[in-house]
């Protein structure tokens, strides 16, 4: 303990020299390599974006009540950057399915995550919103993921707010790899993007035929 | 509730106003049940509201019920609460299928729906209530104000409350029923 101390001094040393323009040569080069770290500019963003992400204020059913207690202090969601609940679909970037879908509300889910900004992620909570759960019957759809892209399932009945932490931290992993999960492949996609011009609010030309090549690749495929 | 020889009193009270209302009257497990004339419905309703000394102003639940290997098929039953005397009386509208026998199950265009005397001019709480009764078992109530869908997606076909209705869901594959799919992971 006294090390470290003895350190920590060290650098605050160092810090307040560099601060008064002291350090020179080979000093200040080591100082600058301990504190500096290169990457690039793609990642630095996706290391952003990860650890802000703004869920949608969405509850569905009983794993909601799990979904709530998630942001309370006791497991406190502001941990990894992402307490911060939208109202609306248009400021978030996370959809937490917390709980059965029925018939009628699916549309309204659909809506709602059609609105949502990309990119946009979608955690499918509890065994009601991924496969109907024990809601085996003509009301509820069976699993979220037959109308909406889902990237994270997360098990249980309801998930304890720690399950549902968890499958937050592994879709944060894969923000951090790659923000589009290639969600467009996997439910056959590709060429769905909406990109508006800013005058205009129509896509661009140049977004139409890369939609227009998107869809001639899909059917040829 | 009233005792069974009061359920007589007011069977014959409603036989008065309108002879063959009330068809047989039950008195199992604590109810008190007026098994009533579907076509007299609202001559009951209004007779156990409006009477001296009944005072059953408050319909407390309507709701529908299918039977189905038994005739008639259907019943619509009327829950009524006294609330001076807290008593509760229950009323209960049998109802045949007009479409057994002709094998329609409830989906087609055309297809015949029982129907009964709608009480919303009675009770006006009976109107959401009668429209959750249509849309689970599609049982029409006449004179009913705005008929449609309560709960289920409005462009729904089928009758799902009903006991011939497919319950629907999927099969899911659990390990004591891997058995019957053979090489499912294929």
């Amino acid at each position: 303990m006294e090390v470290e101390r003895e350190s920590l001094r060290a650098r605050q040393l160092r810090a307040r020299d560099l601060l008064r323009g002291d350090l020179e040569g080979r000093d200040l080069e080591e100082y600058v390599e301990e504190r500096l770290l290169t990457t690039t500019l793609e990642n630095a963003l996706n290391w952003g974006r990860a650890n802000a992400l703004f869920p949608m204020t969405f509850g569905l059913a009983c794993c909601a009540i799990e979904m709530m207690s998630m942001v309370t202090s006791r497991y406190d969601i502001a941990r990894f950057g992402a307490e911060a609940f939208r109202a609306s679909p248009r400021q978030a970037d996370m959809l937490i399915l917390s709980g059965r879908v029925s018939v009628k509300m699916a549309p309204v889910v659909r809506r709602v995550y059609d609105q949502m900004l990309e990119p946009k992620w979608v955690i499918a909570m509890g065994a009601c919103s991924s496969s109907g759960g024990m809601f085996a019957n003509y009301a509820v759809v069976q699993g979220a993921d037959k109308f909406m892209p889902v990237d994270i399932h997360v098990p249980g009945c309801p998930p304890r707010p720690e399950a549902l932490l968890h499958g937050f931290n592994k879709l944060q992993q894969l923000v951090r790899g790659d923000p589009d999960l290639g969600w467009r492949e996997r439910y056959n996609a590709v060429g769905t993007e909406e990109w508006a011009r800013f005058e205009s609010g129509q896509p661009t030309t140049e977004a139409l035929e890369r939609a227009a090549q998107a869809v001639k690749e899909h059917t040829d495929a | 509730m009233p005792d069974a020889p009061g359920l007589e009193l007011i069977a014959q009270g409603i036989e008065k106003g309108r002879k063959g209302t009330v068809v047989e009257t039950s008195v199992e497990h604590d109810v008190a049940t007026l098994i009533v004339n579907p076509e007299g419905v609202l001559h009951a309703l209004g007779w156990l509201r409006d009477t001296e000394g009944q005072g059953y102003r408050f319909l407390s639940s309507l709701h529908a019920a299918d039977y189905l290997p038994a005739t008639p098929r259907f019943a619509v039953h009327y829950e009524l609460l006294c609330r001076e005397r807290m008593e509760r009386i229950h009323l209960k509208a049998l109802l045949a299928d007009p479409a057994a026998g002709d094998g329609s199950n409830g989906a087609s265009a055309g297809e015949k729906l029982p129907e009964l005397d709608s009480c919303v001019e009675l009770f006006p709480t009976a109107d959401f209530q009668e429209r959750e009764a249509y849309d689970f078992f599609g049982i029409l109530f006449r004179g009913h104000p705005d008929l449609r869908r309560i709960l289920m997606p409005e462009d729904y076909v089928g009758w799902p409350q009903r006991r011939d209705f497919p319950i629907g869901g999927e099969p899911v594959l659990f390990t004591h029923n891997e058995i019957e799919t053979p090489r499912w992971f294929e």
